[in-house]
């Protein structure tokens, strides 16, 4: 066994939260991408959207404190804050689907080199979960996806075409991984920053496309 | 002037029959009907076709949901953005039968499930979007290109019966829903032929509501229940 530290799940969350704009409407997917909304943005005002009908969210609501009424997309509960609205789905969907949102961030089971990404249903499965994920993909300004670079048997996440049903189309242009940052542009994949522990020919052996070194490859940033 | 309110569940859903298909509101918890499902259950009809965001039992939740039917046969088809598990190790009630053949399923992105129902309480004879477009979702669909982009075809979703949780309610039926609780409720109120409602709160007079904070206009009502205090907790809104 390696004594190599990969990235935690909230140091990824955190490291795509760091993208985050001033003013930006941010959806969160279910899994690693819902730890975003703990990341706290020192002078920057993020809205926070889930499909299921709510924009201007507030934190996780402790316990105690839920209201049984108020879930993000993800069915946890969360705080209302001031300036929060509620509506119906197709209402939100509307909103999605026109543009609203400046960034999806998403858990995916792979991400091909031409920003292809799949994200519901696994091999050998009759059914799936598509939920929100394909209208978000299709219309969100960005689409960031987190997930571990590899399966647990240590198969490549990040390849040169997606072998499972696609989620959409060339839309992908960030992934945060526990091995690194990688960008994808119209060349293919880039390392943008890595895992401490880790060079970059390790990072491209656990990656089944090419991936470029970016000329300023940096270590994994974490947030102060 | 029809009254609306009913006294009991099982008497708001005694004439479903077999075969109807039937709206379910709700979103991970709120706004999930456990009132009127559990007394579908009881009245014991088939072959329902159930459209919903989940064939229902979200997580491990006791509660009651759309599992209810799906695991006691009642149902022969769901139409539903989740046929599986969000998590590929986590298993739905519903999987075990769907996998096996025994129950139909058309999957659909959420947005796209929600346009359909609107279209079908709007009036609207079909719709274009660009969600699945590259996908199995677009098997056999029309696409069509507008200014560059490519979108799907995509067709009302109606029913004849919708089941939905609201908050509160004036005779008259005009409802309104809290927080997260609306989600599909106000568009399937629309879609669907008979609209059935059951209530957290007991109903209010005709003007009680402001007609400006009406969320789901009582002529989309026909038949309501309020949740009894003494409800048990298998039907009570908490997770």
């Amino acid at each position: 066994m390696t004594n190599k530290k990969p990235i935690d799940r909230q140091a990824m969350a955190n490291r795509i939260a760091m993208e985050f704009q001033d003013g930006w409407v941010v959806n969160l997917g279910i899994g690693i991408p819902t730890l975003c909304s703990n990341f706290v943005h020192p002078d920057k005002e993020i809205v926070y959207q889930a499909e299921n009908g709510v924009v201007n969210y507030g934190p996780m609501a402790v316990d105690g404190e839920e209201d049984l009424w108020l879930v993000n997309a993800g069915g946890q509960y969360v705080l209302p804050q001031p300036g929060m609205a509620t509506m119906d789905h197709s209402d939100s969907f509307a909103l999605i689907r026109a543009g609203y949102v400046d960034v999806t961030v998403l858990g995916a089971y792979e991400v091909a080199a031409n920003g292809d990404f799949a994200n519901w249903r696994v091999t050998g499965r009759k059914g799936g979960g598509i939920g929100g994920a394909m209208d978000l993909a299709v219309s969100a300004k960005n689409v960031y996806v987190i997930m571990d670079h590899t399966t647990r048997d240590g198969q490549a996440r990040l390849v040169e075409r997606c072998a499972l049903p696609l989620t959409a189309v060339g839309v992908v242009k960030l992934i945060a991984t526990n091995l690194g940052l990688i960008e994808v542009t119209l060349s293919g994949f880039v390392l943008k920053e890595i895992a401490p522990d880790y060079s970059p020919e390790e990072v491209q052996a656990l990656t089944g496309a090419p991936l470029a070194i970016a000329p300023g490859l940096r270590e994994f940033q974490v947030a102060s | 002037m029809r009254n609306k309110l009913f006294d009991t569940f099982d008497e708001a859903v005694a004439d479903i029959p077999d075969g109807a298909s039937i709206m379910f509101s709700g979103f991970a918890g709120p706004g999930t009907p456990r009132n009127l499902i559990a007394a579908l259950h009881r009245q014991g009809a088939k072959e329902i076709h159930a459209i919903s965001n989940t064939p229902g039992r979200w997580g491990d939740s006791s509660l009651v949901d759309l599992s209810l039917l799906v695991q006691s046969r009642r149902v022969a088809k769901v139409s539903a953005a989740f046929t599986a598990a969000t998590h590929p190790s986590a298993k739905l009630p519903f999987t075990e039968l769907y996998e096996a053949g025994e129950i139909d399923a058309e999957l659909m992105p959420q947005g796209t499930l929600a346009e359909r129902i609107r279209a079908a309480g709007a009036g609207i004879a079909g719709f274009y979007t660009a969600a699945g477009v590259g996908t199995e979702i677009a098997d056999g669909k029309e696409v069509r290109n507008f200014d560059g982009r490519d979108y799907l075809l995509e067709l009302p979703l109606p029913a004849d019966y919708a089941f939905i949780h609201a908050h509160t309610a004036d005779d008259l039926g005009n409802l309104q829903y809290r927080l997260t609780q609306r989600n599909f409720g106000p568009i399937m109120a629309r879609a669907a032929k008979v609209t059935i409602v059951e209530l957290d709160e007991p109903i209010v007079l005709s003007g009680d509501i402001d007609p400006d904070a009406v969320h789901t206009p009582g002529i989309f009502v026909d038949r309501m229940i309020v949740i009894p205090a003494d409800a048990t907790k298998e039907v009570k809104n908490q997770r």
